[in-house]
């Protein structure tokens, strides 16, 4: 039986506010609020909230046979609990239908995967735990960042125990592969992969309302005759988009949100049903191992990551800031350790990208006229934010004089209650068997 | 196709943009087969690069008959002129010019500057067209800004033949806002009486539209380019320990020279090892001295005076940053020429250049704040002067004065009918 899968992927970044060279070191502040606030509301009114409720009447009216997947990074989260916590209960509801399932990602949506394997581990599990508090259940499946995919990525995943990961169906790592089959990893075999189907994917995404498009209207029964039309052995089609797709990439006049509903009874008359990743990876076997040296993502045309890491300014940014890693988990503080996880989203070195200069200048959605300004205001912050590091544990001190330091500093208390006993017990046996010395004797161990 | 056009200067011998944009756009012209350029300039100094177009001098075109033999023609202007052309153009005076002071051969001295007496020289220019006008040869008629209008009238109006004018500046952006109204009577009416207008910005285009009052149809956007210099490779940065910050032209209100000095003087609050220095000559020099010494930063702020030839490039070779906080510029070449030796660029919004500028970052010329944070960046993230030195050279490199000449030549074509 063909088998859809729906994944919906939900970020939006915490987005710096202007900040001039002047205030580094004296503003340590770094958001800009009302923007973030605006965008968030704007999306849950257009996009998260009719789209949770689509979704939910969707897998009411088919009694549970419509399943959907969500990604929503922890940066999200943790905006949508403070500006729009009816989406959030939105989706604590869908949780509860059971055919909802909840996917590990990075807490802040960042490249850690690519710079620090502890970062990344570490984000991982933070945001394992924040699902976990919200929807009380905790993911099995693994979809990275912009679905960026490597071998290496695989096994990292893979050691910490999770059951599959979705990444992009690109052209040039599956070459004549079809996207529709679940693969596994190379060495790590436990570890399951399923591709993105991305044109079927983009069909939604971005050509639901282009007009230009030749199959533009796009309708349910269309769509599912498409996918019945695949060769009989292609039983799983792995459709991925952002949620903002329900709403905001195609607004709701575009009939969008009728063209979901009308699908699970189209792909009921073809016999075609849906499942979660997870439902996928235990029912499903993996046919054959896909292979990826080099990290791949599902950003353009090129499928890399040169929306990200392909410029001087990126280099330079992401440097700067993945060279503190080591010292900034050493730090207790938790301002810092909130800026930390806000500088590593990836949109900041999104806006950096000067590929898009054909198209007007600046990157998609970028807050910024150029990614010039993009970098200069990024770097002002990261500086400011580097000497807030610096000021808590000097440079000057390496990282492992600095932990040795630390464990002494932090095994003080245990180790003061130990050597105090220590003084009573020598303090009574001196009093039982020496009551004459006037000074007890320490015996050194 | 045998174009007439109208100038004021040429290289070498130039005063302002509007000589090397002339020089540019004529050789990129000159690279499409059947373009035949006439150029008229007042006064050629016999050192013009003359491969590619034939330079007229309206110094020695006769504008009055005088009874002069061969061998004293040849003795005095042979050098410039084909004494046989002369006779050509002496047969072709019709009107009389006898109120204007000619020399022995019936010419004009002209200064070919901008002196005190500029009106008188604009309308003895006029006379000469008159008499290139009525010698012919020639399908279009090209005028270069303000001062060769009423020349490519003149001409327009005896030869018949369509006139197209070059809007290298209005002067709203060279008074901002104070117009002459003696200039603005001459560009209006070079503007009205054209048949085609070319402005080298959209910036530019707008100011024509709502302040001239011309029908948008009438009026295209070719921006400029620059010409591939000779050698880049010579002009190099030097190892030093404090980086340069230059700015570099007319120290002139148009040029926004004060706003350079304020934003030196917040960069300077917060870091060392930055030097600014501001090249160039002109009447608001004085009082940007004074301001240097008002904010307490004169010991890093220096002035170089006027610079010329390969010193202009020396200098914007050996900047960090090169920075042109222009209040109103038409288009402005010169961030590109800091662009071709490998500068970082920073432009003001309301400069032309910046609508076609990837590469270099924009900021509006009062925004001293945004101002100061680029020159930061810039100085101190090794990424961005990188960036900007690599891609900005490259984008530059593609920016051809031929590109720009089949533009004027589509337009030749269009108010020609062809």
């Amino acid at each position: 039986m063909k088998t859809i899968c729906f994944y919906f992927q939900l970020h939006q970044p915490l987005r710096l506010k202007h900040y001039r060279f002047f205030e580094i070191g004296s503003d340590h502040y770094y958001y800009d609020d009302y923007t973030n606030e605006a965008t968030i509301c704007r999306l849950a009114e257009h996009c998260y909230l009719p789209a949770n409720a689509a979704l939910l009447e969707m897998i009411h009216n088919s009694n549970g046979k419509f399943k959907v997947a969500f990604s929503i990074s922890g940066t999200a989260l943790d905006q949508l609990e403070q500006y729009a916590p009816e989406v959030i209960d939105g989706f604590k509801e869908l949780a509860k239908t059971g055919s909802v399932e909840f996917l590990a990602e990075t807490y802040s949506h960042s490249l850690a995967s690519i710079y620090d394997e502890d970062e990344f581990k570490l984000q991982v599990k933070k945001h394992a735990d924040k699902i976990e508090t919200l929807f009380g259940k905790t993911p099995s499946v693994f979809r990275n960042t912009e679905l960026i995919y490597s071998d290496e990525i695989g096994r990292y995943v893979s050691e910490m125990g999770f059951k599959g990961m979705i990444t992009e169906g690109a052209t040039h790592i599956l070459g004549w592969k079809s996207p529709n089959y679940l693969y596994a990893h190379p060495y790590c075999s436990k570890l399951k992969i399923m591709p993105r189907n991305f044109k079927l994917s983009d069909d939604i995404c971005f050509r639901f309302s282009n007009w230009s498009w030749d199959q533009y209207p796009l309708t349910a029964d269309k769509y599912i005759k498409w996918i019945a039309q695949t060769p009989e052995k292609e039983e799983l089609f792995n459709i991925a988009m952002s949620y903002d797709a329900l709403g905001e990439i195609n607004k709701s006049d575009s009939g969008i949100f009728d063209f979901f509903k009308a699908l699970p009874y189209q792909a009921m008359l073809k016999k075609i049903g849906f499942a979660t990743p997870s439902e996928v990876m235990e029912k499903m076997k993996p046919t054959e191992v896909i292979t990826s040296h080099e990290p791949i993502s599902w950003a353009d045309e090129e499928k890399d990551l040169s929306a990200w890491i392909g410029n001087d300014l990126q280099n330079e940014a992401l440097h700067k800031l993945y060279i503190v890693g080591e010292r900034v988990r050493l730090c207790t503080d938790r301002a810092l350790q909130y800026d930390w996880l806000n500088l590593q989203n990836s949109n900041h070195f999104y806006y950096m990208c000067t590929k898009h200069f054909t198209n007007g200048g600046s990157a998609h959605n970028s807050p910024f006229e150029s990614p010039y300004e993009a970098f200069m205001n990024y770097m002002n912050v990261l500086s400011d934010f580097l000497q807030r590091v610096d000021e808590q544990y000097p440079t000057t001190i390496d990282n492992e004089e600095l932990n040795a330091l630390l464990k002494t500093i932090n095994n003080q208390e245990s180790k003061i209650v130990s050597l105090e006993k220590q003084i009573k017990t020598l303090k009574s046996t001196k009093q039982k068997i020496v009551p004459t010395e006037n000074q007890p004797k320490i015996i050194k161990n | 196709m045998k174009a007439l056009m109208f100038g004021w200067e040429f290289p070498p011998h130039i005063l302002g943009g509007l000589g090397t944009a002339s020089y540019g756009l004529t050789k990129g012209m000159s690279l499409q087969p059947d373009m035949q350029i006439k150029f008229v300039i007042p006064k050629p100094l016999g050192d013009e690069d003359q491969s590619f177009l034939k330079i007229i001098g309206a110094c020695n075109v006769p504008i009055v008959w005088k009874d002069v033999n061969w061998d004293h023609v040849n003795y005095r202007i042979g050098k410039a002129i084909d004494p046989k052309e002369f006779y050509h153009y002496r047969d072709n005076i019709r009107y009389d010019f006898h109120r204007i002071g000619t020399n022995d051969l019936g010419c004009v001295d002209f200064s070919g500057r901008y002196p005190q007496n500029l009106m008188e020289e604009i309308s003895n220019y006029e006379a000469v067209a008159s008499v290139l006008a009525h010698a012919g040869d020639f399908d279009i008629i090209h005028s270069h800004d303000w001062l060769t209008y009423p020349a490519g009238i003149f001409a327009k109006q005896i030869s018949g033949k369509p006139l197209v004018i070059h809007v290298h500046a209005t002067d709203f952006d060279r008074s901002r806002g104070n117009v002459n109204p003696e200039v603005y009577n001459i560009e209006k009416r070079g503007m009205d009486e054209a048949n085609h207008i070319i402005t080298v910005s959209n910036l530019t285009r707008k100011i024509v539209i709502e302040k001239y009052h011309q029908n948008p149809g009438k009026v295209t956007t070719i921006h400029n380019a620059v010409s591939p210099l000779e050698h880049a490779e010579k002009f190099t940065k030097k190892e030093r320990k404090d980086k340069v910050v230059t700015f570099l032209g007319r120290i002139t209100m148009q040029k926004g020279p004060e706003y350079f000095v304020e934003a030196a003087h917040r960069v300077l609050e917060k870091t060392q090892g930055v030097r600014f220095v501001m090249a160039g000559s002109g009447d608001m020099m004085n009082q940007m001295i004074h301001l240097a010494a008002k904010r307490n930063i004169a010991d890093r702020f220096h002035f170089t005076g006027f610079l010329q030839g390969d010193h202009v490039h020396e200098m914007l070779a050996e900047s960090d940053v090169y920075i042109m906080p222009s209040v109103s510029e038409p288009f402005g070449i010169s961030p590109l020429e800091a662009m071709q030796v490998g500068t970082p660029t920073i432009v003001s919004k309301q400069s032309g250049c910046a609508e076609i500028l990837n590469n270099a970052i924009k900021i509006d010329y009062w925004d001293i704040d945004a101002m100061a944070d680029a020159i930061y960046s810039i100085v101190k993230y090794p990424g961005m002067y990188k960036s900007l030195h690599e891609k900005g050279k490259e984008e530059v490199d593609n920016i051809t004065w031929a590109a720009a000449g089949l533009k004027v030549r589509d337009i030749y074509n269009m108010v020609l009918g062809l």
